[in-house]
């Protein structure tokens, strides 16, 4: 009894660890004073002049966009090679896993430099599709991780049976195949999206001047000071994701069964 | 039945924006303005405010890669053993926080630490002395451990779930006591997980320049605000590229090790 | 063969609601083979898991050599496990995982050198000190797991599905082995399993469990030809399981015909199932059976028929080594030794249920 109960604070020390930033944003949020220093009483001023904050919206819609497009595409792309990629020999497999894995462990400074380099040398003009392609280029390799496991998990006799029954090779993939790996696919979307979304050092290397993430907006903005609108609008966005996820948690779940022999 | 062309777009891919973009940081780096080989960007390492950077950067990161390996093995350890739900807590603690934006989390810190900021105001109402690390490496440290905790607890939670537990209880059952299992048997089976959390932690940390920016004042630089200075202001991608060439090849070396220690204690699985 | 080794006294578990193991008692012998036989879901499994130590049971005790040890932890336990799928060490090589159990004891280098090479032969895998377990086919892991156990010298072996996961051949010399190993070693064994012919080959004893009950305890022989329940006789084997009516001592009432028996003491015109094996129905002319029905189904099996005949409604299912084509009528005729009169099961946790496995 004692021992869990140390393993239980054990667990709320650390989720306090975690989450006392993200409360203290969400505080801010309403303070009346323009200062992060001092509380200056209870306030909703902040929600309604984001709504008039054209520069921050634009910012908001910029950063969606970028992170819908770029987790879409990097979805498409990177499932298709995760097909590849599970169907090949030892060699090419090591050669691919080996490429997918440069971002992953390569320092994110190094991605941004090598890609601004890339777009100078190039010539395209540094904007929405620079930053899209970068976000494409990371997001991949979390769609194909997150891909690969549940083909693996896949019996193939499964797509054979589909052909042996007459399919072909497309409706057996979408009948059979694409059904067991969607959750896989869903969640490499996700996880690439909130990738995206979250991700300012390589934007920060490819967006060049007129463009700006929420992460970039925020960057300039700390020497300045960070608008309050930018914390109402953060706990909007936090809130509405807890929600969602409280939702989606709800649904009832099967009688948990315990087994034994 | 083929499936070779499905590989060809990422294939593609990969080579226009990852391994020729890594070319091009090579390219500039082996040269100077003009264009000609060089290796004064590389050696440039060795001037005195990079090699102060550096070692800074190893430094901070390695004490950051401690506190996380310290903090994250229990809290994996427990979330094993509580039979907690696996992926809400994985959410909670992964995917959620993410929601915030990094820079804003990391900000707030700021105010949690500030001379009259809410954890002073706690050890205060405690008689306890007050905490003065904002703008000092102690800050960039709390920054690092918070920002990449996450990326330690996954890895070790994930090799310690996949210990059958039948293993665990072969080794009671041959007469170990829970301490003895635990170092004879459950850290052993868990030191690959342990090893990637050392990889995924150390390297962003030795590269950072966001953390240190805002959690250490100006005054701190690390080898990342060296790199990002030399393209965002100075405008010398030459030297930029040499010392990214540099954070490279030691990020390669500790990824070296890691594989190595591993071998040792793993066998080759995997 | 005589004193209890272990004695499990009022032994009850649930988790949550799931009630798993209710009010057991089940001792067991100085180096006896017992079994525990069951579907999944019966608490065989729990029942080794409690006396090896990883579950401590809600009620009752565990007496092991006239201690109570059921607050003991496992590694104070003078036994030891052969886990389902080997849960072998796989960082370590062959011989640590095998000298494991010895340097948590601290015994002397040679002691141990000695121990790892006399169970490597034991088992016959001389030579595999050296080997890393993945290294290993399915087989010899096992053969590794029981090693890794027996050089602990432990008073009892248990013995988790130890086969389960092997192919029917190997399974079959795994079996042999066992025996050979038991003999040589003079220890006891529990083994827990579902698998009724592993069980009637190598037990001394055979524990039938059903739904956290016993259901029946006796040698194979008692277990396959006297089976107390309709569970039993359908879980062992296969069998014709006919209601009946008990018309008096001797003589049975089966789907209307009178078949003489030899058991007494079920009261006249009483209602009891009766069990008949399949190799002992006996086809004859339709004249010379008891009761007369037509096959409907033959297959043949390799030593036997295997066919079915319909009679007074029934589906009789035959092993015979005469063939006779679907359509012959026939006479069915019983011997009466071979007519096993059951009680009806009283409550409804002892009532047969259907068998997946």
């Amino acid at each position: 009894m004692m021992k869990t109960t140390l393993q239980k604070i054990y667990i709320a020390l650390i989720f306090v660890f975690l989450y006392a930033p993200i409360a203290t944003l969400m505080v801010l949020s309403f303070n009346a004073s323009k200062t992060r220093a001092k509380w200056g009483g209870f306030t909703l001023k902040w929600y309604s002049a984001l709504f008039k904050n054209d520069a921050i919206l634009q910012a908001l819609y910029t950063t969606l966009l970028i992170a819908f497009l770029s987790a879409f595409i990097a979805t498409i792309i990177g499932t298709v090679a995760a097909i590849a990629i599970n169907s090949m020999k030892k060699k090419n497999r090591a050669f691919f896993m080996g490429v997918t894995n440069i971002p992953m462990v390569n320092a994110e400074i190094v991605t941004g430099i090598s890609l601004m380099l890339l777009f100078i040398s190039v010539g395209i003009r540094f904007g929405f599709l620079t930053v899209l392609l970068a976000h494409i280029t990371f997001n991949i390799p979390y769609v194909i991780l997150s891909v690969l496991p549940r083909l693996k998990q896949l019996n193939p006799s499964t797509y054979e049976a589909a052909l042996d029954l007459g399919a072909t090779h497309t409706t057996a993939f979408f009948k059979v195949v694409f059904p067991d790996i969607l959750p896989g696919v869903l969640s490499g979307f996700l996880m690439a999206f909130t990738m995206s979304l979250d991700d300012f050092i390589i934007t920060h290397f490819t967006k060049g001047p007129g463009l700006d993430t929420l992460s970039t907006k925020i960057y300039t903005e700390v020497k300045k000071g960070i608008k309050p609108e930018m914390y109402s609008l953060s706990t909007l966005i936090f809130v509405s994701v807890l929600i969602l996820l409280v939702l989606v948690n709800r649904t009832p779940k099967g009688q948990k069964d315990v087994s034994s022999c | 039945m083929n499936r070779k062309w499905m590989s060809t777009p990422y294939l593609v891919w990969s080579i226009a924006f990852i391994i020729i973009p890594l070319c091009m940081v090579f390219y500039y780096g082996f040269t100077d303005k003009t264009g000609a080989f060089t290796l004064a960007n590389i050696i440039a390492i060795t001037m005195e405010e990079h090699m102060k950077a550096l070692w800074l950067s190893m430094l901070l990161s390695f004490i950051s890669t401690i506190i996380c390996i310290l903090l994250a093995y229990p809290l994996a350890l427990i979330l094993c053993n509580l039979s907690v739900n696996q992926n809400s807590f994985l959410v909670l603690i992964f995917i959620l926080p993410m929601w915030m934006n990094f820079l804003l989390r990391t900000l707030a810190w700021q105010t949690l630490l500030e001379k009259t900021g809410v954890i002073n105001s706690i050890l205060t109402s405690l008689h306890l002395p007050p905490l003065t690390i904002i703008n000092t490496p102690y800050a960039i440290i709390l920054g690092m451990v918070y920002n990449f905790l996450p990326f330690m607890v996954l890895p070790i939670y994930n090799s310690l779930s996949k210990i059958d537990p039948n293993v665990v209880n072969a080794a009671r059952d041959l007469g170990a006591n829970s301490i003895q299992t635990f170092f004879k048997v459950i850290f052993p089976l868990s030191l690959p997980g342990v090893i990637s959390g050392i990889t995924m932690v150390f390297v962003p940390a030795l590269t950072t320049f966001v953390i240190s920016n805002l959690l250490g004042g100006s005054k701190i630089l690390l080898i990342g605000n060296v790199i990002e200075q030399e393209f965002t202001q100075t405008n010398n991608w030459n030297l930029g590229s040499g010392l990214s060439i540099v954070l490279m090849i030691f990020i390669i070396i500790s990824i070296i090790i890691s594989t190595i220690t591993d071998k040792d204690g793993e066998g080759s699985s995997l | 063969m005589s004193n209890k080794l272990i004695d499990l006294q009022n032994i009850s578990k649930s988790y949550g609601s799931n009630i798993i193991l209710d009010e057991m008692n089940l001792y067991i012998r100085e180096n006896e083979f017992l079994t525990l036989l069951g579907p999944s879901g019966c608490g065989k499994t729990t029942t080794l898991r409690i006396i090896g130590g990883f579950e401590t049971p809600d009620k009752g005790q565990v007496i092991f050599d006239k201690k109570d040890i059921s607050k003991l932890p496992p590694n104070k336990r003078q036994l030891n496990t052969v886990f389902q799928k080997y849960a072998l060490f796989t960082h370590m090589t062959i011989a640590e995982n095998i000298a494991f159990g010895l340097k948590i004891k601290n015994k002397s280098k040679t002691y141990i050198d000695d121990k790892i090479k006399y169970a490597l032969k034991l088992v016959n895998l001389d030579g595999f000190d050296h080997r890393m377990p993945d290294s290993l086919s399915g087989g010899q892991q096992q053969r590794i797991a029981i090693a890794r156990a027996i050089v602990n010298e432990p008073k009892v072996l248990l013995l988790d599905e130890p086969l389960g996961a092997l192919d029917l051949k190997l399974r079959q010399d795994m079996q042999y082995e066992l025996i050979r190993l038991k003999n040589e070693l003079g220890i006891t064994f529990i083994y827990v399993t579902h698998d009724q012919e592993e069980a009637l080959t190598m037990s001394d004893t055979i524990v039938v469990m059903n739904q956290g009950y016993i259901q029946q305890i006796g040698t194979p022989e008692d277990i396959y030809n006297e089976p107390e329940n309709a569970f039993v006789a359908d879980f062992i084997g296969d069998s014709n399981i006919i209601s009946s009516t008990m018309v008096r001592d001797e003589l049975v009432d089966i789907l209307g015909a009178k078949f003489t028996c030899v058991d007494t003491g079920f009261g006249e015109n009483k209602p009891v199932d009766v069990v008949i094996r399949p190799e002992d129905v006996e086809l004859t002319a339709p004249e010379a059976g008891t009761i007369q029905g037509v096959v409907t189904h033959i297959i043949f099996k390799g030593v036997h028929y295997e066919m079915e005949v319909t009679a007074n409604g029934f589906e009789w299912l035959v092993h015979s080594t005469k063939m006779y084509e679907v359509g012959t009528k026939v006479g069915i005729y019983i011997d009466p030794f071979n007519i096993q009169i059951m009680h009806k099961p009283v409550s409804e946790d002892e009532e047969a249920v259907s068998i997946d496995e």
